[in-house]
């Protein structure tokens, strides 16, 4: 037995798994990562120099139209939400036994979250466009940066889920091994609900 | 001592037994009907949200409307999804902490440098 699978099956105080114990901690601190950014934007957004804005804004007389595409940004929050849903089956599937099962929505849930990506590159592109960049304004920078880190964060756990799709085709995750697919569900879980907090607060309520 | 040595000596099985609390939490999950459910509810409400948006209602009912909607679906998602209604109390304990934490930093930050969310 390798060094890494003792360990995992160590007793703890707690009776729960550290692996998971730390990925509570560390989504606890992503809360206030993603916190902070939410509050920067909702502080920056309206203290803009210039155009271009998230909705309708004038500037020296002139009407800017916004910036935002709410069906598009609604067809994305909703693909965002159902990846949560074929990830949760997995989950469900791989702790019943159903390596099959698993499989299918582990690859479910890393196509859609591609989905969202592609969506958020063409939004950027778009956005670009329409002469929004990183230093154009103080909308611009932390639209991008707080959105931008959220896109990261999807990106690194479509990694993750492409990783264990791969794992599982060479028959090394079994109905044993589903805390595996279990922390990887929390964290693509979290991704979602930053999205959920973002959707509302920056796409829906404008000032 | 080796890990062998000690688990010998403390007459603990070779093969050790999966955590408890682990097993007892994985047995009490929802199955893939109720969270089927669960996602047709989370759509319906993102729709709902959407809807209201283009309904044209007075803003402060709009936000209201809106932050309620999303603290539902946040809610249902850690709840059933992430499993924190069924799961150890410990671990709800790490998420509400850097939660309420977050949530701290983001009230005292708008309401002492001027943002607004209405």
């Amino acid at each position: 037995m390798t060094q890494a699978a003792a360990t995992s099956h160590l007793e703890t105080s707690t009776g729960l798994d550290n692996r998971k114990l730390l990925m509570w901690l560390f989504l606890g601190s992503e809360c206030l990562f993603f916190g902070s950014l939410i509050a920067a934007y909702l502080l920056y957004r309206d203290r803009g120099t210039g155009p271009p804005c998230p909705s309708d804004c004038a500037f020296d007389g002139v009407q800017y139209e916004g910036l935002f595409d709410i069906p598009f940004t609604s067809v994305s929050a909703f693909v965002l939400l159902m990846s949560s849903v074929s990830m949760v089956l997995a989950l469900a599937a791989i702790q019943r036994g159903n390596v099959r099962g698993m499989q299918i929505w582990l690859f479910t849930t890393a196509t859609l979250g591609l989905l969202f990506i592609s969506g958020q590159a063409f939004e950027f592109t778009e956005f670009n466009h329409e002469g929004l960049s990183l230093s154009t304004n103080l909308f611009g920078t932390t639209f991008f940066v707080l959105t931008g880190f959220h896109g990261a964060h999807v990106t690194i756990g479509v990694l993750i889920l492409l990783s264990l799709f791969t794992v599982s085709l060479q028959g090394r995750i079994q109905q044993k091994d589903s805390l595996n697919v279990e922390l990887a569900g929390l964290y693509w879980h979290f991704v979602d609900i930053v999205w959920i907090v973002i959707f509302t607060l920056i796409y829906l309520i404008q000032p | 001592m080796t890990l062998a040595e000690y688990r010998k000596r403390r007459g603990i099985d070779a093969a050790p037994p999966e955590h408890a609390a682990e097993r007892e939490h994985v047995e009490k999950h929802p199955g893939a009907l109720e969270y089927a459910q669960i996602g047709t509810i989370l759509a319906v409400i993102t729709g709902v949200e959407v809807g209201i948006y283009y309904m044209g209602v007075a803003h402060a009912l709009l936000v209201i409307g809106l932050m309620v909607l999303s603290a539902t679906k946040f809610s249902m998602v850690v709840l059933w999804f992430m499993h924190l209604k069924f799961d150890h109390r410990l671990f709800s304990s790490m998420f509400v902490l850097g939660f309420i934490l977050a949530l701290s930093i983001f009230t005292v930050v708008l309401a002492t440098v001027g943002g607004k969310l209405v």
